[in-house]
């Protein structure tokens, strides 16, 4: 039988704040165990939350840029459950009323539009972390990250394909570094991923057993493991199996999918209102106030790059894959207003550049400002094209400006009539066969002859002036 | 007289006219506590002589030389072993936190310490402040100061027993159905449970967090007042706590007559189970207050007989999620020889918790789990909506409600610790002020037969403490119930 | 009327991760089930329509600032633990999740 896999996804998208979600303790990562914390995040007894303000207003922003339905009097309840790096013995989470209700992102998949609904995204602490060392008999707990925000946004199952869902994950990602919220980091686990996945068969409405995937820290592993989750039911069906509704990690040496937890093991996480939080209300005047703060949506940056600079689409899809290289590039534009040109440049030396050095847009060494200086010389012929893009990796390592380094190279084109004309002179004079060839109606000679030309300059003579002198000379 | 007989404000004037020093008074405590502690069993833990000594020292060297004194300055005063104290253990009554140290203050005692009191150690109180006599203490239970063979009462039993030994000149305790007004009542001294929010939590280990407030245990109304003025207060770290401002609670005890306020009887209090000789010494005290010019009212407060299921609900829902984090992990007891985390979980809330914490999680887990949340935990939440109502209402028309604290006079030691529904039931006058976050005051107004203290609460509107002030004030004047103290026999 | 089985009553020390002896499981199933009687009394009143109270405070929408403090030193946050070492709280090995 032919079976459709239906799929879900939930999203936990550590916010770029300060401080954690419920105390004044710094996010910052990679420091020693235990130092990032206080009797809030330690849960120590009689220690209470206090609600980031700027959490609240990335979850309103991620919220109105994914068209949700906010919730404007949202709660805080408590998730009971009991493991070492969760310090109180719950996790102070958004159950029956979460910040951001039903909404919405559209993707595109090979070329083809599509929405996919979110179904809701709420704030909630992070855990800390145990560390396990193979064959010791003990844990060791660091709750550093422990009370991190995080924001998890979760869609209905509407992907159908692994691709979709590398789709939505990709355009979220991309959406949520647009707002500043998240650094959408996977590896480092900023940006986590639990895909759950059923399938039916082909054309039928009911959905069938799901199973929960985790352990996928990279956009590959999203892929792979939901291929495999999909291709293991579906033999699992076709052998007149059942699936089982479980959680099952991925295991990226095997490639294989192994089960966590079954059904029965669930827990009864007892939610309830956490008493210490009180109910909090998104005022009209607030959520104008961060509706401004949104930048321009990735889809509709690329709709405007393909309009207002006749841009190809796949062009404009490169500029606006990240919000740094889509502002580097409009940044180039205002001080060299040939976006073509500034296309070809960013998305081909400029991305080579920062691929190769590992770089954000953003840290570039060298500036949209310098990139415009040396379209300017190349514009103007002071220097040639040939020259530019030798030059190019230099210029971006050091950030000199263009017209510095080409001056102090000699680099400088010459398009001087006076200088070029006694060099056209010497020339023709030297090769007196081939300029009667050319007035023989062999026309190609000219080609050798400003070969000849530019010989002589050493490289340095403007090809397009030369090639202007040569048949001002040579004419009749 | 001696100086430990002294109330607060008593012993703060004699400090800040010079006539007596810090290290007078805390001598003269140190040897009142060697004498009685003993007996009454009040403290879990008291700060060591020569580091008391060494602040009283400080205080009388700092003194000389900027002559500046604060209300509490040198005030012996006992806290509560439920609030966290820096450096000094803080045990809860509870093996589970038998030698926890708090890295931090509570902000009650960050506003105290800026006054520079003296500190003589942390009360006895039922392990985790749930019980309503101490016995449910891992440190075992205190004694009523007025007969020993009876409860001081609970959970703040060790501040109330203290104050009323005068093993300190006041105490702090914590109310979350009555723990603060019923020791009080038991033990003859006046308790008082601010509004909800009045006082910041931050740092008062939690029992049930849409509950617990702090607040004074005194030997009069007035230094009820001068506690309440240095704990009050909007803070930061605490999301409950009140943004509102707040007098200068001591003018509200200076009026001696309740003209203008009409005072309302809730019928509700006054039915079958109530000891005859309670009921006869409360109706004693309306008169008393009529005849302060109070316009006397009866009312009707009909949900008052829910108000025990829905709090045994609420409460012990809360207090089951805030108990979980003793699990072994951070700080707390952890069984031995458990060889994987399971199993050090299971063993270390078993061993580290007694019965009542015990039989009160598992009420409360029952209560949120899957299948009973919307019969138990969300049915009790709207029965404490309309309890909530009741109070509004009444409201409109009087100004202060008058009831007993409790049904009876302090029980007999072990009495009730075989039946704790029994013992649930005595909290029933207490807990509807709790329910819905009112402000109210339990005060001495009569002795039984048998020489056992009866109490008297004041109930009012939230943040109107002012007024339960002035008429608990009003009514000791015109009565002489804080005069009688107990005798403790050698 | 208002029971809990034997089984509940594992069921709920298992969720509370408390271990209970036999008599103890006798003796707090009898005690909860009178409780829980008791507690039934809830279900006469009709509370239809009326909203439920999570906290009697006045005030929503408590927030603060994200401004970072600092907060205890490595030593202070684990001298109250049980076990610790090089900087971490340690516990024992955890067998399945």
């Amino acid at each position: 039988m032919t079976y459709e896999p239906v799929i879900g996804v939930e999203v936990h998208a550590q916010l770029q704040t300060q401080t954690k979600l419920f105390c004044s303790c710094p996010t910052s990562f990679g420091l020693p165990p235990n130092t990032q914390v206080c009797p809030v995040c330690l849960g120590l007894p009689g220690s209470l939350p206090v609600l980031n303000q700027r959490a609240v207003e990335m979850a309103v922003r991620t919220g109105l840029a994914l068209h949700c339905e906010l919730t404007l009097t949202n709660q805080f309840s408590r998730k009971n459950y009991f493991y070492p790096d969760l310090p109180k013995g719950y996790q102070i989470s958004q159950y029956d009323l979460p910040i951001c209700g039903p909404g919405w992102l559209e993707i595109s998949v090979n070329g083809k539009r599509k929405r996919v609904r979110i179904m809701r995204a709420h704030l909630e602490e992070d855990a800390g972390k145990n560390v396990h060392e193979e064959g010791a008999d003990d844990s060791h707990v660091d709750l550093n990250r422990a009370g991190t925000p995080l924001l998890e946004i979760v869609t209905e199952p509407d992907l159908y394909s692994s691709d979709e869902v590398d789709a939505y994950l990709k355009t979220l990602r991309d959406l949520l570094v647009y707002l500043d919220v998240c650094d959408g980091n996977m590896e480092q686990g900023s940006f986590r991923c639990e895909p759950n996945v059923s399938i039916r068969p082909k054309g039928h409405e009911a959905l069938g057993t799901k199973v929960e995937l985790k352990n996928i820290n990279s956009f590959r592993y999203a892929k792979d493991a939901l291929e495999y989750e999909i291709s293991r039911q579906t033999e699992v069906l076709d052998e007149g199996g059942v699936v089982q509704q479980e959680t099952r990690l991925w295991n990226v040496n095997k490639g294989q999918t192994a089960v966590m937890r079954s059904k029965e093991g669930a827990h009864d996480y007892r939610y309830f209102p956490d008493p210490d939080l009180l109910p909090v209300i998104l005022d009209s005047e607030l959520i104008e106030e961060l509706e401004h703060t949104i930048p321009e949506l990735p889809s509709v940056r690329l709709q405007r790059f393909m309009q207002d600079y006749r841009l190809s689409e796949y062009d404009a899809a490169i500029l606006t894959d990240s919000k740094g290289l889509a502002d580097y590039f409009e940044c180039c534009v205002k001080l060299f207003p040939h976006p073509k040109t500034v296309s070809n440049w960013v998305t081909g030396e400029l991305i080579r550049e920062l691929n190769t050095s590992d770089t954000s847009p953003a840290d570039a060494p060298m500036s949209p400002q310098r990139l415009a200086e040396l379209l300017q010389l190349v514009d103007s012929g002071t220097v040639s094209l040939k020259a530019a893009r030798e030059l190019f990796s230099e210029l971006y390592a050091t950030g000199m400006s263009a017209e510095q380094l080409v001056k102090e190279k000699g680099l400088v084109q010459v398009s001087d009539e006076g200088q070029l004309g006694v060099i056209v002179d010497e020339v023709l004079v030297a090769h007196s066969a081939q300029v009667e060839q050319y007035h023989g109606g062999k026309e190609a000679v000219l080609g050798f002859l400003v070969g000849q030309v530019m010989k002589a300059s050493k490289g340095k003579a403007n090809p397009g002036k030369v090639n202007e002198l040569l048949k001002r000379s040579l004419a009749p | 007289m001696a100086l430990f007989k002294l109330t607060l404000q008593e012993l703060q004037d004699k400090f800040t006219s010079g006539e007596i020093t810090a290290g007078e008074i805390a001598r003269a405590y140190l040897l009142r506590i060697s004498q009685v502690e003993p007996k009454i069993k009040a403290y879990i833990s008291l700060t060591p002589r020569e580091e008391l000594l060494a602040h009283a020292q400080e205080i009388d060297d700092g003194l000389k030389a900027w002559r500046k004194t604060e209300p509490l300055m040198a005030m012996p005063l006992g806290i509560k072993d439920n609030i966290c104290t820096k450096g000094m253990r803080t045990t809860c009554g509870s093996r589970m936190l038998e030698h926890f140290v708090p890295p931090y203050d509570a902000t009650v005692m960050t506003k105290f310490n800026a006054q520079k009191p003296l500190i003589l150690g942390k009360t006895n109180l039922d392990e985790f402040a749930m019980g309503s006599s101490t016995e449910h203490s891992a440190f075992g239970p205190s004694r009523n100061p007025w007969n020993q063979q009876h409860i001081p009462g609970g959970s703040s039993g060790g501040s109330a027993a203290a104050v009323a030994a005068d093993q300190c000149v006041a105490a702090l305790g914590s109310d979350t159905g009555g723990s603060i007004r019923q020791p009080a009542a038991c033990c003859g001294v006046v308790g008082f449970k601010p509004t909800y929010g009045r006082v910041s939590r931050y740092g008062l280990v939690a029992f049930a967090s849409s509950l617990d407030q702090i607040g004074p245990i005194t030997k009069t109304v007035t230094d009820a007042a001068i506690m309440f003025n240095a704990l009050v207060g909007y803070d930061p770290l605490d999301s409950t706590s009140a943004k509102r401002d707040f007098p200068d609670y001591t003018k509200s005890a200076k009026k001696k007559d309740i003209k203008k306020l009409v005072v309302g009887v809730p019928q509700e209090y006054f039915t079958e189970g109530l000891d005859p000789e309670v009921a006869e010494k409360i109706q004693d005290a309306i008169q008393v207050l009529e005849g302060m010019g109070g316009k006397i009212q009866e009312v009707t407060l009909p949900s008052t007989e829910r108000a025990i299921a829905t709090y045994y609900l609420i409460a012990t829902a809360e207090a089951s999620s805030n108990l979980a984090r003793y699990d072994g992990v951070k700080y707390g007891f952890r069984a031995k020889e458990s060889k994987e985390l399971a199993e050090m979980y299971h063993s270390s809330r078993s061993q580290g918790f007694g019965p009542e914490v015990k039989r009160r999680i598992m009420l409360g887990t029952y209560a949120l789990s899957a299948g009973y949340y919307d019969a138990y935990y969300a049915k009790a939440q709207a029965v404490r909506t309309m309890i909530q109502r009741d109070f509004d209402a009444v409201f409109q028309e009087v100004d202060l409600l008058v009831s007993p604290v409790m049904p009876s006079p302090a029980f007999r030691l072990g009495e009730r610790l075989e039946d704790p529904l029994q013992m649930y039931l005595s909290d029933i006058y207490t807990i509807p002020a709790s329910l819905a976050g009112l402000p109210a005051i339990s005060l001495p107004c009569g002795l039984s037969a048998k020489g056992l203290p009866i109490g008297l609460q004041l109930m009012g509107r939230p943040f109107e403490e002012n007024i339960v002030l002035r008429a608990a004030y009003a009514y000791e004047q015109a009565t002489n119930w804080r005069s009688k103290r107990p005798t403790i026999r050698s | 009327m208002a029971s809990i089985s034997n089984n509940e009553v594992e069921h709920v020390a298992q969720l509370a991760r408390l271990d209970l002896t036999e008599p103890e499981k006798t003796l707090f199933g009898e005690q909860l089930n009178q409780i829980l009687t008791f507690v039934e009394q809830l279900q006469e009143v009709s509370t239809e329509g009326i909203p439920l109270t999570a906290s009697v405070a006045e005030q929503k929408s408590v927030l603060r600032e994200d401004l970072p403090h600092d907060g205890l030193s490595q030593e202070q946050a684990l001298r109250n633990a049980p076990e610790a070492n090089e900087g971490f709280f340690v516990v024992p090995k955890i067998i399945g999740k």
